[in-house]
This record gives C-alpha cells, sequence and structure tokens, in this order.
C-alpha cells in the first residue's frame, strides 16, 4: 500500500470563502516521525489549511485520512481525539493559572471528585524530563517567559497524547537562543515518532529542521519538496513565483548632524509597577537608519509612544535638531518634523471606516493647504489623494473614496507610509512597518526606508524580526527590560551575538557614551 | 462585653446576604459574566421565598423547617430570574450591564403588582419567628457561645457552610478550574474542548441561586421575614456588587469585606449602646450613610490594584482569535 506510511492525508482539499478561494485543490500528505514544513506567503492558505485539519473550518471538496482511513473532523475536540494538537501563533494560555493548571486544563485527573494536582505533577514532570521541556510546574503563565510559555503549549499536546503537533510560526516571538532550543526540542519529538506540521515563511529554519516542505502561493499547492534536495532560493522561488533578493541592497550611510537627541528617558509601565523604558539616552544622525531591536515587550512600543506623543515621560528629554519637544503634544511634535509609521497600524495609524482621501491628509486637514475658515476644500484634498496613491501606487478598489478597511494590509501600510513621508519631516519613526505583510511588500517598504534615509533623513527603526535588522539598519541598539543593554554595527555582529543581548545574557554600558557627551 | 456580643450577633446575619450574593457575583464574573443584576435577583428570591412562608406559616411547620423549604423555593427563583442575564449576555451577546439594570428595576414593579393585586399592600407580611434565642449545647461554650450561637437565625450557618462549598469547588474542583478559565481567557478554554458558553450559563445560575437565597436571608435577618416593593433590599445587591470586587474575586477575603460592611451597618443602628458614639450627639442618620459611603471609599482606593477577571463583560465569540 503506497499511503501506509502516511499519517494525516489531507487530500484535493478546496476551501472557498465568499469572493476568494483560499484552497484551491490542495494535497498535503505527513509522513509518521517526519518533520514537515508548510511554507507561503500571508494569504497562501496556510492558516485555512490547518483550519480545516483542526476542524474549525470544513473544505468543499476533499478528503482527510488519518493511517489510510478517511475521517470527518467537525471541530478541535474531534481533532484532538485524533491526537492532532496544535501551538497556536498567540499561545492559548490563562496567564493567572499555573503551569500545571494550564497543562491539564480541559482533561483535568480527578480522585474523589477533586482535582488531583499529584498525578498531574507526575506526568507533567516525566513528560518535560523525557523530551527536555524545563518548565516549572508551579510558576504562573504572567511570570514566566515567552520561550517557557511555548514548552507549555507542547507539554499541553504531550499530555494529552498526541501524536500529531501543528506548529503555527512558532519562532516569531522567540530570541535565536530560543529558536535553536525550540528547533532541537521539534527534532527530539520527531524522533520519539512524534509527527510535525511546521507552518513558517521563514526558509532558514525550514531548510535546517524539515524533512519535507510542500508550498503554496495564493491558494494553490506548488508542489512538495524534499529539502536535501533543494535550497533557500528554490524555495523562495516557488513561494513567491518570481526571484526575489533576499538582501537588500544599500549604500554605506553618510551620518551627518544629530536630528534627534534622547536623553534619561523614563517611562512608566502600564502593565507592570516598573517603569518600561529606563533611562535610556540615544542619538539618531541624518542620513541613518538606527534600529532598536529586542524583543517583543521590552520597552520599545513605550519608548516609541513617549516619543510621538501618545505616552508621557516620567523624566528626560527630547530634542529634534536641536528644539526640546519633551513638553510638546502630538501636532507639535509633526511639526516639529517626528513622522510615524505605528505599530499596530489599523488601531494607530488609519480611521479604518474613513476613506482613503481622508486618511491620507488626516494629519494636515487644518493646513490652509486644505481647509480655508474651518471648512475643508474637498477638491485639493482629491487632487492631493490622487498624487499620493499614484506616487505611492496604493492599490484599492476605488481610488480615493475607497474605505480603507476594504484595503488589503499592504495597501493600507503603503498608504500610512505615504502620508507619513510626503509630509515635512526630519525624522522617520518606523514600528515594525513589515510585520503581516508579504514578501513583495517588505522590499518595497525597504525600499522606501532607504531611500529615505539617502534623501537625508533620520530614520529609527524597531523591529523584531531580525533579519529586517541586519538588514536594513546601519547601527543597532538593542533593549532589555526597558534599558538599552548594547549598541552594534550590523555588518560585524551575527544573530548569535544579538540574540544573547536580546535575551539579557550579554550587555555593555551604552549610556555611558551620550551622558558623557 | 454585652455590647460586644451584641454588636456581633446583629452583625452577622447582616453579613450573610452580603456574603451569599457576592459569592454568587463571583461564580458569574469568574465565569466572564458581569452580574449588573443582583439587586434584581436578590429581590426575587426573597419575594419567592417569603410568598411561600406565607403560605405555608399556618401549617405547623417549625419556623426553621420553614426556612429550609422556603430557602429552596428562593434559590429556584433566583436561578429562574438570572436566566435572563445568561440568555440576554450569553446566548443573544447583549450588553451585560444594561441587561442587568433592566433586572434590577423590573422587579420591584413586578413585586408592587402582585401585592397590590393579591394583598392589596406593597409587599408580603408573614408571622413567622426564624429568631433562635440559644442553640442548644453549643450556645453553652464560653465566648464563642456568646458570639456564634446565642440570638442569631440559622442563616447564619448555612451561610458560612456555603462559604466553604464555594471556596472548594472554586479552587479544588475540576469545575472551578475550567470556570476561572473561561473567565480570563475563553478562547483558551474553548481550544481545549472546555464549552465556554454552558461554563457561563451555569456561572450565571450560580448566583441566581445564591443572590435568590441572599435575598430571602436578608429578609429573614433583616426585616423580620417580609419584604416590600418599596424598601426591597436597601440596595444590599450593589453593596454585595461592592463587597465583591473588594473581595478580589475570592471567596475568603469576601467574607471579610462582607464582614467589615455589615459592622458599619450594625453600628450605625447601634449607637445609642455605645456611650462613646451617643455622646458625640451626631443625628444617627449619618451612621447609617457608612456602609454606603465606605462602598464608594474602599472602592475609589482599592480599584486601581484589583484584579478583575479579564474576559469579564466580554461575549464569548469563537471566531475571534
Amino acid at each position: 500500500m503506497e499511503n501506509e506510511n502516511y499519517i494525516i492525508e489531507m487530500l484535493n482539499i478546496t476551501k472557498e470563502f465568499p469572493g476568494i478561494v483560499a484552497n484551491d485543490n490542495i494535497t498535503l500528505r505527513l509522513k509518521k516521525g517526519e518533520i514537515h514544513a508548510l511554507l507561503g506567503e500571508n494569504g497562501a492558505g496556510k492558516s485555512t489549511l490547518m483550519s480545516v485539519l483542526f476542524g474549525l473550518y470544513q473544505p468543499e471538496k476533499g478528503e482527510i485520512r488519518k493511517n489510510g482511513e478517511v475521517v470527518k473532523i467537525n471541530n478541535p475536540n474531534d481533532a484532538n481525539d485524533l491526537g492532532i494538537g496544535m501551538v497556536h501563533q498567540h499561545f492559548r494560555l490563562v496567564e493567572v493559572f499555573t503551569v500545571l493548571e494550564n497543562i491539564i486544563l480541559g482533561v483535568e485527573p480527578t480522585k474523589n471528585g477533586f482535582l488531583n494536582m499529584d498525578e498531574a505533577r507526575k506526568k507533567v514532570v516525566e513528560l518535560s524530563e523525557r523530551y527536555g521541556l524545563k518548565v516549572d510546574p508551579d510558576a504562573l503563565i504572567e511570570d514566566i517567559s515567552v520561550g517557557m510559555q511555548q514548552r507549555v503549549e507542547i507539554l499541553k499536546m504531550l499530555y494529552r497524547d498526541n501524536e500529531i503537533l501543528i506548529f503555527d510560526e512558532p519562532t516569531a516571538v522567540l530570541t535565536p537562543q530560543e529558536i535553536h532550543e525550540l528547533l532541537q526540542i521539534m527534532k527530539g519529538l520527531a524522533n520519539e515518532g512524534k509527527s510535525i506540521l511546521f507552518i513558517s515563511h521563514k526558509l532558514n529554519e525550514i531548510m535546517e529542521v524539515a524533512d519535507r516542505c510542500t508550498v503554496l502561493r495564493k491558494g494553490k499547492c506548488m508542489g512538495t519538496v524534499d529539502i536535501k534536495d533543494t535550497t533557500k532560493e528554490e524555495l523562495s522561488r516557488m513561494m513567491v513565483g518570481r526571484e526575489v533578493s533576499l538582501k537588500v541592497d544599500k549604500k554605506e550611510s553618510q551620518p551627518g548632524e544629530v536630528v534627534l537627541s534622547i536623553r534619561n528617558m523614563t517611562v512608566p509601565s502600564k502593565i507592570h509597577k516598573n517603569n518600561a523604558v529606563r533611562d535610556v539616552s540615544f542619538d539618531v544622525r541624518r542620513g541613518e537608519i538606527v534600529c532598536i531591536a529586542g524583543i517583543d515587550g521590552n520597552g520599545q512600543t513605550e519608548l516609541v509612544q513617549a516619543l510621538t506623543g501618545l505616552e508621557k515621560m516620567l523624566t528626560g528629554s527630547i530634542n529634534i535638531c536641536g528644539k526640546d519637544i519633551s513638553k510638546a503634544s502630538v501636532r507639535e511634535r509633526s511639526i516639529a518634523g517626528i513622522s510615524h509609521i505605528p505599530e499596530d497600524r489599523q488601531k494607530y495609524g488609519l480611521v479604518l471606516d474613513y476613506t482613503l482621501e481622508e486618511n491620507l491628509v488626516l494629519q494636515r486637514y487644518w493646513q490652509p493647504q486644505f481647509q480655508n475658515k474651518g471648512f475643508i476644500k474637498f477638491d485639493e484634498v482629491r487632487k492631493y489623494a490622487l498624487r499620493l496613491i499614484d506616487k505611492f501606487d496604493i492599490r484599492s478598489g476605488q481610488g480615493p473614496v475607497t474605505i480603507v478597511r476594504s484595503m488589503s494590509g499592504g495597501n493600507q501600510q503603503k498608504a500610512i507610509i505615504a502620508r507619513e513621508m510626503d509630509k515635512d519631516h526630519e525624522l522617520l519613526v518606523a514600528v515594525q512597518p513589515t510585520r503581516g505583510l508579504d514578501v513583495g511588500a517588505i522590499e518595497y517598504i525597504h525600499k522606501m526606508l532607504i531611500e529615505g534615509r539617502d534623501s537625508g533623513k533620520a530614520v529609527l527603526l524597531v523591529s523584531l524580526e531580525l533579519d529586517e535588522v541586519l538588514n536594513v539598519s546601519d547601527r543597532i541598539l538593542v533593549m532589555y527590560e526597558g534599558e538599552i543593554v548594547g549598541e552594534l554595527d550590523p555588518n560585524k555582529t551575527t544573530d548569535e551575538e544579538l540574540g544573547l543581548y536580546m535575551s539579557g545574557a550579554k550587555r555593555d554600558d551604552v549610556k555611558e557614551i551620550y551622558n558623557a557627551g | 462585653m454585652d455590647t460586644f456580643y451584641y454588636l456581633v450577633q446583629n452583625m452577622l446575619p447582616v453579613s450573610i446576604p452580603l456574603l451569599l450574593v457576592a459569592l454568587g457575583g463571583m461564580f458569574t464574573e469568574r465565569s466572564g459574566v458581569i452580574n449588573i443584576g443582583l439587586e434584581g435577583t436578590m429581590l426575587s428570591g426573597a419575594f419567592a421565598g417569603a410568598l411561600f412562608a406565607y403560605a405555608i406559616q399556618g401549617s405547623g411547620l417549625s419556623p426553621n423547617m420553614i426556612l429550609l423549604i422556603c430557602m429552596i423555593v428562593a434559590a429556584v427563583a433566583g436561578a429562574i430570574f438570572s436566566q435572563l442575564l445568561s440568555f440576554a449576555a450569553v446566548t443573544m451577546k447583549a450588553n451585560q450591564v444594561i441587561v442587568g439594570t433592566a433586572m434590577n428595576m423590573m422587579m420591584p414593579a413586578l413585586i408592587l403588582l402582585i401585592s397590590k393585586m393579591t394583598f392589596n399592600s406593597d409587599g408580603v407580611t408573614t408571622s413567622v419567628r426564624y429568631f433562635i434565642r440559644k442553640v442548644p449545647v453549643l450556645g453553652d461554650i464560653p465566648v464563642i457561645g456568646d458570639m456564634f450561637f446565642k440570638n442569631t437565625y440559622l442563616t447564619v450557618l448555612i451561610g458560612f457552610l456555603i462559604l466553604i462549598i464555594s471556596t472548594i469547588v472554586l479552587y479544588k474542583t475540576k469545575f472551578g478550574l475550567r470556570l476561572r478559565a473561561c473567565g480570563e481567557h475563553p478562547h483558551a478554554a474553548d481550544s481545549v474542548g472546555i464549552n465556554v458558553n454552558r461554563m457561563r450559563y451555569i456561572g450565571v445560575t450560580i448566583s441566581g441561586i445564591l443572590g435568590g437565597i441572599g435575598g430571602y436571608f436578608y429578609s429573614v435577618g433583616i426585616t423580620d421575614g417580609n419584604i416590600n416593593g418599596h424598601n426591597g433590599v436597601a440596595g444590599f445587591g450593589f453593596l454585595a456588587l461592592a463587597v465583591m470586587i473588594f473581595g478580589q474575586w475570592q471567596p475568603i477575603k469576601i467574607m471579610f469585606a462582607a464582614l467589615f460592611f455589615a459592622f458599619l451597618r450594625t453600628l450605625a443602628y447601634s449607637v445609642p449602646l455605645i456611650p462613646f458614639l451617643d455622646n458625640l450627639n451626631i443625628p444617627t442618620d449619618y451612621y447609617k450613610m457608612m456602609p454606603y459611603v465606605a462602598t464608594i471609599i474602599v472602592l475609589a482606593l482599592t480599584s486601581k490594584n484589583s484584579r478583575a477577571p479579564k474576559a469579564e463583560g466580554i461575549p464569548f465569540d469563537k471566531s475571534q482569535r
């Protein structure tokens, strides 16, 4: 029998949503004990396919087989009964519960009607030793690192004796060291006979752990390849459908005078009692891209909010081109020369139910160019919007009058970039500008950042993506627990070194440089 | 010393309705639903209980037997009444605050309507003597006997029994663990196969049961077994909400909070007995405001650090991830 080796087969799956075919006749076969990568850009249909396997969606066509037998998966419970477990990209953990409580939730062992925590603890400790998943069973989830939270998610699957493990973009939130550890754990699990589906768009990781890889593009299956017979370039060609340069093209930077100068900035946290940003000082010069690297939640968000005026600082000063804006309002800062591409484009960047043209003048409608005695000059707005749409290639259904909510993520981001880059500015603050975008859009945004730099602007980039940090920036500042713990040259550093700084294992005293000067 | 015993003996029956209703509120909120309708729920239980007591008071049953039977009636009434909230808030995903407010407005009107129709009065008046002068044997223990087993009601004993059961259920059982998960992170609960909506229905129903009992115990311990549509339960449902928040959604802390509020109220009504306070010549109305003023102050001071169940008040939407 041909399919004897396959533990799960998804045959000719077609899943349609109104107006779009998310999965078009996709076949994916998972062998027992292998690590099978599922590669594709955002919107390629990876999540939909996994949701079908996990019972969240019902496919229009096609069937799922387990060990050669056709099975019907109507909901996540069915999937669980078949031994299919999933680590979601956003963890499903109760923060105020202990590790142990989270693992047993839903399958609690009981004795005489009461929870039997001793039995649960024994099994968890045994599993964690067997698979090398170090956790503290009695720690609260909110107190442990993201890496450990992920191990809890994995233990949840193992505790339920799942044999097919789905990892949905598991490395997005980890440091390089944690990624390395996770990949080792995955290999260990596969050696123990577990079958793993690994959803990712990171080629390096796929090359490192996967045995085979299925590539999706725009809902269609581009084929399944053996990793040992392929290269990164070939995979990326399959994923995007054309040649992509994995390296960003740019000239050496020519830093000029200081544009942004932050001294001793301290910002309180809204989540915990400690300060989110602690005594941070640094400069950004004309013609350079300075990147703030770090794991999510180490104070980057608060730093940017204090810089752009969304939050108040506790202490410290901010100077733009020699002008003190420490206490200025958001609009005053904008006039002083700060442009801001916010972290959450839908929450802070756009008014989703406004039209594209309204969003494009959101910061400037009060200027004489666009208003007369309090009335908006709509013809001017329209003219301006059309110019930006053309210049920045913003694609939308109805042009300037398109409701922004209906636009794709990439084009929403382009709209923000157009608005922020076209206005007079000295400093561009870009926070995770490529988050959730496909390779083409990422290329475009990187190009725009570098163009901005080359035209003499200062650029402050905040990024969680290591590749972006290393490829785009001219100087790297690493943030850890609210402090800047290292200043690195992207040409002279490595993933590993950056990871050590990001996880707090290594630190230099950067403050001194600025405080002395 | 006698004044002290008097205060304790009077405080306990007052604290029990607060304790039970706050525990009920705790179960709902721990499941993720905000229950503003506790006042209405209390009234439903108080009215049903008193009405049933009125019906069976001539049957020769002992007062404490009547209390137990009527307690069950009140629990059922509260449970049924609370389904308004669970249906609207869980199934229909309505705004939970508005539903609760509607429940509070509806119940006094209903009591007045029924009472006017049947008794041509504003409420129910019963003649059952629930009061226990002294519990045999236990009442003879020195100090403790004087504090807990003299001049009291059966409600006190039942109240503390329910407190113990609630604590065990919430922390030591599968059900408690799942309930708490639904109030904190319903998607996590859902992804491990827990039926979030069902848990929330159960959470609301428990608050109906405890709220109903609490309402009936209010009428037993505070208004001599009577209830009317004008005074209702004197804002005890809202006070219980404050007790629950002050008690940080944890049973034992809720008990202390309930005792605190009950103490203030008892003190207010006992001013003539305490020479020091009596000599101050402050009108007693000011003392009677104390529990309510304390509510405002305590909540203003503690709410900053309070840790409410994270998902409370947000209707559960499976498709939102």
